[in-house]
């Protein structure tokens, strides 16, 4: 009875979707406010019929009901209660539900907080955001129905994949999910932008804290995911390059373009042409990503079991979306005019080679990504291009990318002079090419890659250190007040580049100096590594909720002191009989000491692979930090301002954030 | 007007690569084993553990080798289209269940009718193993010298049965 309440819901969703698809549309055309007025409450209806289905299927597999196939493929009567409720998004079906949930949280969202928006603006946005959420409601309920039936109900269920079976998957989805259906926001934005013809300074400054909102989610939702392969899989890597990682991380690079090209069009008039694309790009690269992972045409640890109905269903929906808005920009776009000019010297000029640098950066890895399917439809052989091509790719890309990043917010806008550049960068200059030299000498050899990661780090560490310490200097007042002057979107910015710093000097510094070895040990072997040594203390058994394990012991000592105790473990996960590794980790902000247990040898030894990753935490810490600067600058007055009164607050010309 | 034309072009290009790509799968990894022996075996009988069944006994015939199991979901919807293909007589189906227990193997062929000739019990997933099985469903076409002709992973469709398995089962039969 319930599962049939949510796939009641699901119809009553798409029905209202319909309305709210194409009445506040027509509306707008026309000038009807009635039909206009129609897009809140069928936005807010949506989101109430959604989340009944969302929470129908959640009590599904809260109770183990077997009757229902999706919960019978993707949960087991001893599977705990957090992994059971996880399940909801742990196959096919159930992701495509959370996708519509949260494209209905975000529809949401803009129907509340969109008071100061004039009607037909708000109206063609939910129009828009309806649309979208008529092709994802379809796809359940032709191809991916949630709610789909087993008669006889299973006895029990097969288990929720046990890679998934971790605390990552309990936020990391809903967490990229906001991120990247989040842009279609901004999507939706630009394209009533086009719609209307009206595409200036006040569009720019209504998306932009939409698309921050989106992009702070979607870095954290990545950084957690990353973190989550570097403990679960057992090898120590933190990024794979694997299809489902790309594309995430396409449309990270496009909306990381976009936050900046937004800024230029609300402040300086500018770009306006270019920060639509991206903006439809931006959202285009996350459907794509949809169809790449749900349609099959690519394998990757992320693929689920497929059907080709489902692939030419997303596929039709893709040519239908992102080929009718780009068919719309081609239409609109050469109608816009051109907005303020600016020299070549400017900050501008430096904004706009960071945004082709990064949407180049964005190409080259689709490009890698869709590469094997290429050469596999020209009938060329099935390859596939791991990380050699996109390290290749990659790193010539984004040094450019970071140095630019130094210079930008330190140019005034319009016209900057080189030799005052110079000046005021001179001393980040220094220090970052002494580090680069200097350090790698200090921690043992020096390379090419090293020096120029290093160099990158200190540079946009330098940089932003000489911009507050400019910013800040001064005349009497106390420290306090002199913090509080700028904007918080300018700290926002400035914390989030120094995240860059941060995330740049802990990929560097893992990849340049960690250390690893693989070792056949017996309980009480001693293994020795970067210092350390590693006592191997024995094997027990263990049985959890529904797996058994072998957790071996190592205990960690330097210079006969004990720093520490690693539980690496080897699960089997009874149902579907899958061994899974869970490694033993101590993390600190110096370096992380890793040891994951391969196979068990003969007379009670086993394989043990043992790493030392230095600063590897930086990574992440260093996405944190973007991530909070996204929220700082989420936080400034005159978005709170601009919410109370509808006069809009002009922000400060002085204190732009870039 | 022009260039505001191309990200459309582009992106249509890609399109055109994606269709196509729909209709490769990815999966279709050639198997080392096609072309080779079938690994030999001999296991016990699903409905008497006492008799076994083995490789040898099926030399002189083409037979079908079904890998099934009551836990596997897409077992489901293959079942149906073996049900129909034993009724036809066209060629004899052997199953092997796969990491499974007895009673619940054998409520499900009550359940959902019996296709095999008999069914294995590789209860430990041994003999899986030789044959590379990477997941369950998977269907072997095994000719009369015993060398495997071709090798379905996924379940066995109406379409596959009808354009590849059964013009190649025909054709290996008359040889």
């Amino acid at each position: 009875m319930i599962p049939e309440i949510g796939h009641f819901a699901l119809i009553l969703a798409l029905l209202v979707a319909f309305i709210q698809g194409s009445f506040p549309l027509i509306g707008a055309a026309r000038g009807n406010t009635v039909w206009m007025g129609l897009a809140r409450p069928a936005a807010r209806a949506q989101f109430f019929l959604i989340s009944v289905a969302f929470i129908c299927l959640a009590y599904a597999f809260a109770t183990m009901d077997y009757s229902v196939t999706y919960v019978a493929s993707n949960s087991n009567s001893k599977l705990p209660l957090q992994y059971r409720i996880a399940a909801v998004w742990g196959g096919h079906e159930g992701s495509l539900l959370l996708w519509a949930m949260i494209l209905s949280i975000w529809t949401v969202a803009v129907s509340f907080f969109s008071k100061h928006l004039p009607d037909a603006m708000r109206a063609r946005i939910l129009g828009v955001m309806g649309l979208i959420s008529i092709g994802f409601l379809l796809f359940m309920l032709t191809v991916s129905n949630p709610f789909e039936r087993l008669i006889p109900a299973a006895m029990d269920g097969r288990d929720l994949n046990p890679l998934l079976q971790d605390p990552g998957m309990v936020f990391h989805p809903p967490m990229l999910y906001m991120g990247y259906v989040g842009f279609s926001v901004a999507f939706a934005f630009a394209i009533a932008a086009l719609l209307g013809g009206e595409l200036d300074a006040a569009w720019a400054r209504w998306s932009r804290p939409w698309t921050t909102m989106a992009w702070v989610f979607l870095t954290t939702g990545i950084m957690a995911g990353s973190n989550w392969a570097y403990y679960e899989l057992g090898w120590g890597g933190w990024w794979f390059w694997d299809a489902v990682e790309n594309a995430s991380f396409m449309p990270w690079l496009v909306g990381t373009a976009l936050i900046h090209s937004l800024a230029v069009t609300e402040k300086r008039g500018s770009f306006k042409a270019w920060t639509v694309l991206l903006a439809i790009c931006a959202f285009s690269l996350s459907l794509l990503g949809t169809f790449l992972v749900r349609s099959g045409v690519l394998t990757s640890v992320h693929a689920f079991a497929t059907d080709p109905r489902r692939g030419l269903f997303i596929l039709v929906f893709l040519v239908i979306v992102i080929g009718g808005s780009l068919a719309l920009f081609a239409w609109r776009a050469p109608t816009v005019g051109r907005g303020g000019k600016f020299d070549v010297v400017s900050r501008e000029s430096f904004l706009l080679a960071n945004n082709v640098l990064l949407a180049v950066a964005a190409i080259s890895v689709l490009f890698g990504t869709l590469y094997p399917l290429f050469l596999d439809a020209l009938g060329l052989g099935k390859i596939s291009v791991g990380p050699p091509y996109f390290d290749t790719v990659f790193a010539p890309l984004m040094a450019p990318a970071l140095f630019l990043m130094g210079i930008g917010p330190i140019a005034r806008w319009k016209q900057a002079a080189l030799p005052e550049l110079a000046k005021r960068l001179r001393w980040a200059f220094g220090v970052s090419i002494a580090t680069a030299i200097v350090l790698p000498l200090l921690l043992g050899h020096w390379t090419p890659m090293i020096g120029l990661g290093l160099f990158l780090a200190f540079w946009v560490f330098g940089t932003s250190v000489s911009l507050i310490y400019q910013r800040l200097r001064g005349s009497g007042q106390s420290l306090m007040t002199r913090i509080k002057s700028p904007s918080r979107s300018w700290w926002g910015m400035v914390i989030a580049h120094l995240g860059i710093a941060v995330f740049t000097l802990g990929v560097t510094v893992v990849k340049g100096f960690e250390s690893e070895i693989a070792v056949r040990m017996q309980p009480g072997d001693v293994a020795h590594l970067a210092g350390f040594d590693f006592t191997f203390e024995g094997v027990t058994e263990i049985e959890g909720p529904n797996y058994s394990a072998s957790r071996g012991q190592i205990r960690i000592t330097k210079n006969g002191v004990e720093r520490t105790v690693l539980a690496p473990e080897k699960r089997v996960y009874t149902v579907q009989n899958m061994p899974m590794t869970e490694a033993g980790i101590s993390p600190s902000f110096i370096h992380d000491l890793y040891a994951s247990l391969g196979e068990p040898l003969d007379s009670g030894a086993w394989s043990v692979r043992i790493y030392h990753k230095p600063m590897v935490e930086w990574i992440w810490v260093g996405c944190l930090m973007m991530a909070f600067g996204g929220l700082l600058a989420l936080s400034d007055r005159r978005y709170r301002l601009k919410n109370r009164s509808k006069t809009v607050v002009q922000g400060n010309d002085a204190e732009v954030s870039a | 007007m022009k260039r505001f034309l191309l990200p459309l072009v582009v992106f249509l290009t890609v399109v055109g690569f994606l269709a196509v790509g729909l209709n490769l799968d990815p999966r279709e990894v050639p198997s080392p084993l096609v072309g080779k022996p079938a690994p030999m075996f001999s296991l016990p009988r699903l409905d008497n553990p006492e008799k076994t069944i083995s490789t040898k006994d099926m030399l002189g015939k083409v037979w079908l080798f079904n890998v099934w199991a009551s836990w596997c979901g897409a077992c489901r919807d293959e079942h149906p289209v073996l049900v129909n293909l034993s009724k036809s007589g066209a060629v004899p189906i052997y199953g092997m269940n796969y990491k499974d227990t007895r009673p619940e193997a054998q409520q499900w062929l009550e359940a959902g009718g019996n296709p095999y000739i008999a069914s294995a019990m590789d209860a430990d997933g041994r003999v899986g193993i030789d044959y590379g099985v990477y997941g369950v469903p998977e269907t072997y076409v095994i000719d009369k010298a015993g060398v495997i002709a071709y090798k379905q992973i996924g379940p066995v469709t109406e379409e596959v049965l009808r354009n590849k398995i059964l013009p190649l089962v025909k054709r290996l039969q008359t040889q």
